[in-house]
């Protein structure tokens, strides 16, 4: 299928771009002066985390949407979007740690950025439990779309939740109100890791996308069961 | 006129529910005596001469509401699921949202009682004195619960019809709830403290917004859950 081959190659270039970022960051972007070396990971976490929330965002958009529309591709992107956002969401609170046993001393603190992501992570897995619970295509995809919604509905809180405690979380460094505080060539390896991952997820989405559809397209001729 | 209507068929279902409720005293009954096994098992798991009370006392205050609504919530539509008592329900000519609201009533009045039942036995058995802060600590208990309770019951309006419906239901809520409960734990725990009221007021507003988007959300959502 071609779409399935246009997700494996978009893919396929995200993750050699992502091998350059790595080269970027460890090569051509200096050193930071307190943390070392382990600031590096930022170029990893930071893009993820932006990512895993606004997947969740898209994923209740297109839930929206598909409640008023009944449209099944609305229905497969919100899927798609949630497998790889639980993903990345996984990839940010791996990374997470790893940062903080070097710079806090502990690879975990209830900490309410932290908290606040494995909430995200609880939510996405939620909700791809809820859609391998119901046989029915329609009313899971209904479900789904309900649960979407309502994900949707509680990331700004998570997202503002941040702000009301006190934490040992860096607070945002480039997508601030005043200028970003890091020298040039960090906010070029940031940026550049950002367009990296949209890439990544884009190809993500279309592989998984392409994937249910296939799924489908089998069920409905009887070939296999409902996973 | 609609408001008053909905409100009216709203009341008409959750009568039927807190009756038959009533009639079997089941749920509740069980319920109380879980909330007393969650204070006993907190009172003898801490060294009350390293960890005081007032400390511990948030806690178990907001655990024990946990369990009790999820206990609650999975009541709800399970009772309407025998002899498909939910088709009858749909096909009164009543609003969906008024079927929602008259489960979200119910429920609440539900997880009141149990409230209202371990509050007092709480300040009993660990000598956590309540009255002085009585008033506040009621708004915050209602605040929080109508918030979670209302994400709770349109869940379970889902989980109920799905394959593992009692497992489910914590799975989905569990992140819609630790959110209000956080600020509530945080709030009691600020309140047994003493703090002053002004301290409190932000995670009281915190709550009563997210009360109102998700009461809102709710009650748009629920027709989709049960539309065949």
């Amino acid at each position: 299928m071609r779409m399935l081959r246009v997700g494996r190659w978009i893919t396929a270039i995200a993750l050699l771009l992502l091998v350059g970022v790595y080269v970027r960051a460890l090569v051509f972007t200096p050193v930071e002066r307190m943390q070392g070396l382990a600031q590096k990971i930022y170029y990893l976490h930071v893009p993820a985390a932006i990512w895993t929330e606004t997947a969740m965002v898209l994923v209740g958009i297109a839930s929206v949407f598909y409640l008023f529309l009944k449209d099944p591709r609305l229905d497969r992107f919100a899927a798609a979007s949630a497998e790889v956002g639980v993903v990345f969401a996984a990839v940010v609170l791996t990374t997470g740690p790893i940062w903080g046993k070097p710079i806090w001393g502990t690879w975990w603190s209830w900490d309410a950025r932290l908290t606040s992501m494995l909430f995200l992570f609880l939510l996405y897995v939620g909700y791809l439990l809820l859609r391998s619970a119901v046989a029915d295509p329609a009313a899971r995809a209904r479900y789904a779309a309900v649960l979407g919604i309502c994900g949707m509905g509680l990331v700004p809180f998570i997202h503002f939740s941040v702000y009301l405690f006190r934490t040992l979380h860096p607070m945002p460094i480039i997508l601030k109100p005043s200028a970003p505080s890091m020298p040039g060539s960090m906010v070029a390896t940031a940026l550049f890791s950002v367009g990296v991952f949209t890439l990544l997820y884009v190809g993500f989405v279309v592989q998984r996308y392409a994937l249910s559809y296939l799924r489908e397209q089998l069920e409905a001729a009887g070939e296999v069961g409902h996973a | 006129m609609r408001l008053p209507k909905l409100l009216r068929h709203a009341w008409t279902v959750a009568s039927k529910d807190l009756l038959v409720e009533f009639r079997s005293r089941t749920a509740i009954l069980s319920v109380a005596v879980f909330v007393v096994l969650v204070f006993v098992v907190f009172q003898f798991g801490h060294d009350p001469t390293a960890v005081s009370n007032v400390d511990l006392a948030p806690s178990i205050l907001w655990v024990t509401f946990t369990f009790a609504a999820i206990l609650a919530m999975n009541r709800a539509f399970q009772l309407e699921l025998e002899n498909q008592a939910l088709d009858g329900l749909l096909l009164a000519p009543i609003e969906r949202s008024s079927i929602y609201l008259g489960k979200l009533i119910a429920n609440l009045v539900f997880v009141a009682t149990i409230e209202v039942i371990s509050v007092p036995l709480f300040s009993l058995f660990f000598n956590v004195p309540v009255l002085p802060y009585l008033l506040p600590l009621i708004a915050l208990i209602a605040l929080a619960t109508v918030g979670f309770v209302a994400v709770g019951t349109l869940f379970s309006a889902m989980t109920v019809r799905t394959r593992f419906a009692e497992l489910l239901l914590p799975v989905l809520l569990l992140p819609f709830m630790i959110l209000p409960q956080w600020w509530a734990v945080v709030a009691t725990g600020q309140l047994f403290a003493s703090r002053p009221l002004s301290e409190i007021l932000g995670w009281l507003n915190m709550l009563a917004v997210y009360d109102i988007v998700f009461v809102t959300l709710a009650l748009l959502l629920f027709p989709a859950t049960v539309n065949e």
